[in-house]
Parts: structure tokens; C-alpha cells; sequence
């Protein structure tokens, strides 16, 4: 018997949406929302977990989801590119991308603003030092670095200044 | 054309913008017709023999797997090899995918396995085994040097080096002198997105193929040929590239393979390449040159001797112009130059983002600043005392070179003037810093492009142009130019581009997409404006007011002055009342007779100025780049927030170039081995400082006819060589291979 003859129950949540299948074990979670699930905002850009162009946050932690199998996380939490939009208003993160010209030919954007996310959540963001080395993880071969870089900035700064507003 | 800018020239955020932010923006594995098959391709491990046996049986078991294609079984393709050649090829035999069973180079794709999933095709191609003939091969360069040629035929654009004074002669008289041998391994493209097809058979049986190329009209027309097929029958659409830095200049293997199953299976096919197999096709040459210059002690330069080799192929010449720029560049009485390619048994070495120049001016500006140093002079007072304000080697006037503001500038923003002359002379504690400069050069090239604008009842204006978008911001640049020419808000303005069905546009490549699509836009909608506005005065339903000689058309709405005060007309009012639903027009920018004449009597370039901080730790020999500046001329800048990520992408490129990039071939399999991210690193986030880029002001209204010069490549040129001599500077230290791995 051959790998692809067996499946296996799968359930998941993705963009807030339940999802629920009979899945062949070697589908990775990113070849699930690429190719079974249309969520083609998730970018395949080496399939090996060295480019980071297909993170997304599986119960809000950043992580490649070419490297975990779909059937591995039952029941976990996805967020794709796809859902951090919110009743059709650009995240602040996405925004931030457009206003520092963050990308070029925007492939590897999407994993790059997932991570972003996840950084704040993290906080990694004390220098821009400190948020280079913690995003190292996703490549960009057009070279937007310092745009990127400048983008979480600015978010980092929006939040500090939410939080002034709220404790005032 | 003079222009009053409102919109050129604004720092405007990209209008593909929303798009990508959030995975809307669809790229060429991303489309899903129903019922499409998965194609993984399997590769060559040998280098040079003939394919003996194929295995297919444990593949065909595989569940869902539906067909395994190989040279054997494929349906009908071209049999003439000038079939295959495509738009931007190189003279020679091209690659046939699936010709037969022969093997040119390790790589080459023997099979494709077609599956109902992607699983199941990826699992049956590992169980495809082959048998191989192995014939001898040689994929060592060193070798490869002893066979170098030049080819009877070579490209449309080769420049060949021409001579001037006596170079041997003066080298032997000059004062000082300096002499070495340089070298750049080979580089692969690497874009983010791998190269990939998705290939969908209509139901008129026509072809919609969505290919990640920089030519959608190029690879229609190699499609059709290739698989003889008319041209209506293939539609190619690239919206969206992910990267491609030249990767996608020719038809890759995945673009024909894809197509052709599709046709023989009747059925959509998608093939994407792994990240592995994007190293089975372009790649830059590795190259050597041989440098000597002479300069009398006051640092004048009396002889420069380059003689440049490149690896090409067996089977095609791919040719370089890397031994040029120095003539062109520097005044200098005596000089000559000398071009060769050497052949190995690899695939064909290709454009990569500034083909030549990445490679000819940083090799070159390395052995300028070691001739500073022989004459004990600044390197950035060298180039001054050296400069040449014509196109030295063509004894040509240039259309501009501001160059000289660009070293002015670069260097009082850098603080060059703060540097101690001495290596290792700079400390900051225990790490060692250094400072080095080059300057960069490129060609300023403009093309015949054509472009339609359209203006429809909703009141937009939508522009269309088979130009591609590789990230180079070209949506933005041309709604901006169409803005300006009609007079139209920027938020009404719609670009349609990748589409091998919209008016013709060269392949995107060599920065002259800016400066020639550009133009046809202008063209285009002048003119649409003239037809609008002469419809509406001829029309009867019409106000007295509306004459071409004195409406304007601004922000989108016809405007008049007449006695009795202002009058104005909404766009859709106008077309109603002209009796129209909408109108359109096509032009095309060519040179023109003025254009042909300037381009004979004046040489046309983009110059730039780069200043690098490098600091070592002297210990472990560590190199990180602290600071980067490029200064740039380049003509007008139609935006300078995306230009400017131009010029950044390209000076990370060049940090890649002068630092960690290397594909490592085994010489005994014919292959690059570190053939994924781990192991050939490109530039990440940390290893990129903050870098500052400055475009100085270069009118320039004969190099095209918006002035533009284009940017897409300057930005590579002279950096890695600043890094190179930043590291000598810090360090002491000559390296005259590129990347350095001081501490390797």
C-alpha cells in the first residue's frame, strides 16, 4: 500500500472558518491551503523551512507550513494572510508594508507580514537590530529589508501610541 | 516632451499595493482550472550521455498517477532546433526539452510524472529510475579556460572592445603599475517564486498559459513554435512575477513541459520547479578577468589591458559584455580589451540583473582603487583625476553624465572626507572598519513599445501594455505617466499588464521597461485625449465651449474659461455626448528620426557613485556591511519611493554578490551542489543595514522621450566592488575573488 491510498482525518481552523477532511498524510499544511483550499496567498518559495515565504500563524505562533503535515495539528488554529484583514480594513501591519514600500515583487510579503505579527506578539522589537535578527527567518530577494524593517516600526510606534492614548 | 509633473516624479506607494499585502495578487501557479493535473519533472544526474532505459512501472502504480511523459511517449513537437529559439536566446543550438534520449547537461528533465495531486506526482517521480549511458564530461571552468573561444556569431547586443593608442607599450613604460587576476564564481537567479506553469486547455482548444516570465509575448511566440502551434492559439498571462532578475528572460523547461501535456493529456497541467531545480537552468557565468593598468605617479592612467573569459555552454554561445566598461568609462590614452567564452557540459549560463556590468565594472573597480593605492591616492580623487566626460572607447559625446555630482554628493552625505588613507587605520574597539568607494555604470536603453489607453463610461481610464511587472514598480510608474499625459486622478487610472494579448512590449529586462513603456503610455494617451476632445467639438449634443486649442483636461474633468466664468464636463458626460461608450487609442513609441540620429552620434548611460562601511572583527574575520550609499544618475526618476527600493534591492544583490553568493559546481557530476537556501545564502534581514540612496538631479531630454534612463540594474554596479575595497581598507587585505570569505 502506498502512502497516497491512506487518509486521515483532519480538522482544523482556518481564518476562523472549520475545516474538516479525509487527507492523504503527506499533505503539508501549505500544500493543503495552496492547493486543496485556495488560499494561495501562503507563497511556496523553497518548500525546505529556509525561506519563509509560507509562514502563518497556527494557534498564534509564526511557523513554515511547508513543514508540518495538515493531519499533525488536529484542531489547531490557522491564520493565513487571508484573514488578518478585518471587515474589509487592511490590518495596520498590511498598511504599514504599503506605506514603506516593504515589497516589490511581493512573494515573499505574505510570510513576511505573518511573521511580522507574530514578532510583535513576541516581542522582538526593542531595536531595529534586534527586529532584523528575529526576522531573518524570510527571505526577500528584491531586497525590501529596509522597508520591512521600517514597517514594523511604525507599527510598534502606532501600538505605543494606542497605549498612551488608552492609559491617558 | 517636457512635462510639468503632478504625478511623475511623486514618491506614490505602489498600486499593486492591496493586492499583495493580502495575497490577492495571483502569480503562475495559482490559477486552478478544475480538473488540472500536477506535472513534477524528474532531472538528469549525469552530465553528458544517453538515456538507455526508463522505468516507469513503480510510478504508474502510484494512486492518481495518470501519465509518465518522456522523450519516448510525448506527442508531436517541433523537430527543427531554430524552433526552439526564443526571443532573447543566445546563438547556438537551444535546449529541446524531451527531444530525445541524448543528455547535454546534468539537470535536464528526462521526465514528467502527471498526477491527480501534487503528492502523488512528487511521490511517483521519486520512484522513476533511469538508465544512463554516461559519456565523459568537463564542468570544471579551470579546463574549460584551455578550450575558450569566441563565437562567429555572436548577440545583438555584444559590444566588442575597441582599442585605442598602444596598451602593451604604455603598460611596459608606465610608472606604476598593477596586475591580477579577478574572478566571480557563478550565481543563481533565486527568486522567491519558483519558476512555474500552469498551462489550461480552453474548450476552443486554444491554450491559457500562466508562466512566471518577463516576456509573455516571447514565450507565446516560443510556444507556438516549439509546438507548432499559431499564435492566437496560445495566450500567455503574467500578471503578478515573483522575482526574476533575468531568470525569466527565456522559456524555461517548466513553460514547455507544462503546455505540452496539457495538449496531450487535453487536460490543465501545472509544473512548478522545487527550489532545487531552479538550479538546473539560468545562472550567471563565472567569470574571470585578467586586469593590468598603468598610470604615471601623479595617478594618471596611461594603459588598461582586460581580457575577460565566461562559462557558456556545448551547445550555445552565451556572450557577456564584461571587458568594456573601464574603456568606456576612464580616460585613458592606451587601452584594449580582449573577450572570450569557455564551454562546459553544464546548462547555458544566462542574464542575471545587470548581465556584464555586475561582473566587468565591480572585477574592474576593484583593480582601480588597488591602482589608487599604488599611486597613494584617495580612490574617490583617483576616479575625479581620471574621469572621462565622453564615451572614452567610442570617442562618442554621452546625453548626459552626472556622474561627477553623484561622487560629490555620495561622498559629503557618506562623510568620505573623514577617512584616513591608511588600512586598518579605522577602529571602532577591537572591530577593524573600513571604507571603500566604486562607481557603477550601465546602459540607458529604450525599446519600441506600444500601449493602448481606454476610456469607458464608468470614467476610468484604463492603460494596457504587455510589459511585466517583476517588482520593479511598473503598474505605479506607468498609471503615474498616464495620469500626468491625461489628466486623470491617480485613483482612476486601471494598468493592465502581463497579458501576451495587450499591445506589443519587449521583454522586461536590462531597465529599459521604464523609459520605453513609459513613453508608449504618454503616446497613448495624448492621443486618446486629442480623439476625446475632437469627437466631442464635432459632436452636435456638444457645449460651444469644447475646442482642442483651449479645454484642459485636469483632474479628470474637462475644464473652459468662458465669459460668463468656468465651465467643466465629467469624462462620462463628455463620452455620452460624443456618442460614444467608450474610446480608445494605441500608439507606439519608437525613436523617430531624431531618436535614430542621437543614438549613432551620443552614447546613453546610467552612472552612480557607491560608498560602503564595512567592519571586521579581526579575530574571526567576520565582514558585515554597516553602512551602504549609492548615488545615483540615472536621468528623471518617475517615483522615488519605489525607485529607490530599486536601487536598495539591487545594492542586497551586490551584498550577495561581494559576500556570501556562490553556486559550488562538482566538477565529476556536472553539477551545482549547494543547490537550495541553506547552503547558497542570500542577503538576509541581518546581514542588510540601513542604506541611504540618493538620485542627483540629470535632465536629460534626448535619452528618451521622457527623459528616463531606467534603474533596475545600476543599483548592482560598483556595490560589491565598494565592499571589496571597504574590506581592503579595514583590513589591508587585497581579494580579488568575489564573494570574500575572509575567514573561509
Amino acid at each position: 500500500m502506498t502512502r497516497e491510498s491512506v487518509a486521515v482525518p483532519c480538522h482544523l481552523q482556518i481564518n476562523g472558518q472549520d475545516y474538516s477532511a479525509d487527507l492523504p498524510p503527506s499533505v503539508t499544511l501549505l500544500d493543503l491551503l495552496r492547493e486543496r483550499l485556495d488560499l494561495t496567498g501562503t507563497k511556496k518559495g523553497c518548500d525546505h523551512g529556509q525561506c519563509g515565504a509560507c509562514t502563518v500563524l497556527v494557534d498564534g505562533k509564526r511557523v513554515k507550513s511547508c513543514l508540518i503535515l495538515a493531519v499533525s495539528i488536529p484542531d489547531a488554529t490557522v491564520t493565513t494572510i487571508e484573514g488578518i484583514a478585518q471587515d474589509g480594513r487592511l490590518h495596520p501591519m498590511q498598511q504599514a508594508f504599503i506605506d514603506a514600500d516593504a515589497f516589490q515583487c511581493g512573494y515573499c510579503t505574505p510570510g513576511q507580514i505573518m511573521s511580522a505579527i507574530a514578532l510583535l506578539e513576541e516581542s522582538h522589537v526593542h531595536s531595529r537590530a534586534e527586529i532584523r535578527e528575529f526576522m531573518s527567518g524570510n527571505l526577500c530577494r528584491c531586497g525590501a529589508y529596509n522597508g520591512i524593517i521600517d514597517a514594523i516600526e511604525r507599527v510598534v510606534s502606532q501600538q505605543h501610541r494606542n497605549q498612551a492614548g488608552e492609559a491617558a | 516632451m517636457n512635462v510639468i509633473s503632478t504625478h511623475i516624479g511623486q514618491p506614490v506607494s505602489r498600486i499593486d499595493g492591496v493586492a499583495k499585502v493580502t495575497g490577492q495578487a495571483k502569480y503562475a501557479a495559482e490559477a486552478h482550472p478544475p480538473g488540472m493535473l500536477y506535472g513534477v519533472v524528474v532531472n538528469s544526474p549525469i552530465a553528458r550521455g544517453r538515456i538507455e532505459t526508463i522505468h516507469d512501472a513503480e510510478a504508474r502504480q502510484v494512486p492518481g498517477v495518470i501519465e509518465v511523459m518522456t522523450h519516448l511517449n510525448r506527442p508531436h513537437a517541433a523537430l527543427f532546433e531554430k524552433s526552439y529559439m526564443d526571443g532573447l536566446g543566445v546563438p547556438g543550438v537551444p535546449y529541446r526539452p524531451l527531444h530525445d534520449g541524448e543528455i547535454h547537461f546534468n539537470g535536464q528533465p528526462v521526465a514528467v510524472v502527471l498526477a491527480e495531486t501534487f503528492e502523488a506526482a512528487r511521490e511517483a517521480a521519486m520512484v522513476v529510475r533511469v538508465d544512463y549511458e554516461r559519456w565523459p564530461h568537463n564542468a570544471d571552468f579551470e579546463v574549460a579556460l584551455h578550450q575558450k573561444y569566441m563565437p562567429s556569431k555572436t548577440r545583438s547586443n555584444y559590444v566588442p572592445p575597441k582599442p585605442r593608442g598602444d596598451a602593451a607599450a604604455a603598460y611596459a613604460l608606465s610608472a606604476v603599475k598593477i596586475e591580477g587576476r579577478y574572478h566571480l564564481a557563478p550565481e543563481h537567479h533565486n527568486p522567491m517564486e519558483m519558476h512555474a506553469t500552469t498551462a489550461i486547455v480552453e474548450d476552443d482548444g486554444t491554450f491559457t498559459v500562466w508562466d512566471k516570465t518577463q516576456g509573455p509575448q516571447a514565450v507565446q511566440a516560443y510556444l507556438a513554435s516549439a509546438l507548432s502551434l499559431s499564435k492566437d492559439q496560445v495566450r500567455v498571462r503574467n500578471p503578478y512575477v515573483g522575482g526574476a532578475f533575468g531568470s525569466g528572460l527565456r522559456a524555461v523547461y517548466n513553460v514547455f513541459l507544462a503546455t505540452l501535456t496539457a495538449e496531450m493529456l487535453k487536460r490543465a497541467v501545472r509544473v512548478t520547479l522545487t527550489r532545487s531545480q531552479m538550479f538546473t537552468h539560468a545562472f550567471r557565468p563565472e567569470a574571470v578577468m585578467d586586469i593590468a593598468l598603468g598610470a604615471s605617479r601623479d595617478g594618471t592612467l596611461q594603459s588598461m589591458i582586460v581580457k575577460g573569459v565566461t562559462d557558456t555552454s556545448r551547445f550555445e554561445h552565451n556572450i557577456e559584455n564584461i571587458v568594456i566598461w573601464g574603456l568606456i568609462n576612464y580616460k585613458c590614452p592606451n587601452a584594449t580589451a580582449d573577450y572570450k567564452v569557455a564551454p562546459r557540459d553544464t546548462y547555458t549560463s544566462s542574464d542575471m540583473r545587470a548581465p556584464g556590468a555586475a561582473t566587468g565594472v565591480n572585477l574592474l573597480e576593484m583593480a582601480i582603487d588597488e591602482m589608487a593605492y599604488a599611486c597613494s591616492m584617495d580612490p574617490l580623487a583617483f576616479r575625479l583625476h581620471n574621469y572621462s566626460d565622453i564615451d572614452a572607447m567610442h570617442d562618442m559625446p554621452l546625453t548626459s553624465k552626472a556622474l561627477r555630482d553623484a561622487m560629490a554628493q555620495g561622498a559629503q552625505h557618506f562623510g568620505w572626507h573623514d577617512r584616513s588613507m591608511m588600512p586598518g587605520s579605522m577602529r571602532d574597539g577591537r572591530e577593524l572598519i573600513g571604507w571603500g568607494m566604486a562607481t557603477g555604470i550601465w546602459d540607458a536603453m529604450f525599446s519600441p513599445t506600444s500601449a493602448r489607453a481606454r476610456l469607458g463610461q464608468d470614467g476610468r481610464l484604463h492603460i494596457a501594455t504587455a510589459a511585466s511587472d517583476i517588482g520593479t514598480g511598473t503598474y505605479t510608474i506607468l498609471a503615474q505617466t498616464a495620469a500626468e499625459a491625461f489628466g486623470m486622478p491617480l485613483d482612476r487610472i486601471d494598468v493592465e499588464l502581463g497579458d501576451s494579448t495587450l499591445p506589443e512590449c519587449p521583454t522586461e529586462g536590462g531597465s529599459w521597461t521604464a523609459a520605453s513603456a513609459g513613453a508608449a503610455v504618454w503616446l497613448a494617451c495624448l492621443s486618446l485625449r486629442r480623439k476625446l476632445i475632437d469627437m466631442l467639438a464635432r459632436s452636435e449634443n456638444a457645449p460651444p465651449w469644447v475646442k482642442q486649442d483651449t479645454v484642459t483636461l485636469e483632474g479628470g474633468i474637462l475644464h473652459d474659461m468662458t465669459e460668463n466664468g468656468p465651465v467643466s464636463l465629467s469624462l462620462p458626460d463628455a463620452l455620452s455626448l460624443a456618442g460614444y461608450d467608450a474610446l480608445e487609442a494605441e500608439e507606439t513609441a519608437k525613436p523617430g528620426l531624431r531618436g535614430k540620429i542621437s543614438q549613432m552620434r551620443k552614447a546613453r548611460f546610467t552612472h552612480s557613485a557607491v560608498f560602503c562601511e564595512v567592519r571586521v572583527d579581526p579575530e574571526l574575520d567576520t565582514v558585515r556591511v554597516t553602512r551602504l550609499l549609492n548615488a545615483v544618475a540615472a536621468g528623471r526618476i518617475m517615483n522615488p519611493k519605489t525607485a529607490a527600493s530599486q536601487i536598495r534591492g539591487a545594492m542586497v544583490m551586490a551584498t550577495g554578490m561581494a559576500l556570501h553568493e556562490e553556486s559550488l559546481m562538482d566538477e565529476r557530476v556536472g553539477r551545482f551542489m549547494n543547490h537550495n537556501f541553506a547552503e547558497y545564502h542570500i542577503p538576509a534581514h541581518a546581514d542588510i543595514p540601513d542604506m541611504d540612496v540618493l538620485f542627483v538631479n540629470e535632465h536629460d531630454d534626448e535619452v528618451s522621450p521622457l527623459g528616463v534612463k531606467g534603474i533596475g540594474e545600476i543599483g548592482m554596479c560598483g556595490t560589491a566592488a565598494a565592499i571589496a575595497n571597504a574590506i581592503f581598507h579595514a583590513t589591508g587585505r587585497r581579494y580579488r575573488n568575489l564573494p570574500i570569505m575572509p575567514g573561509a
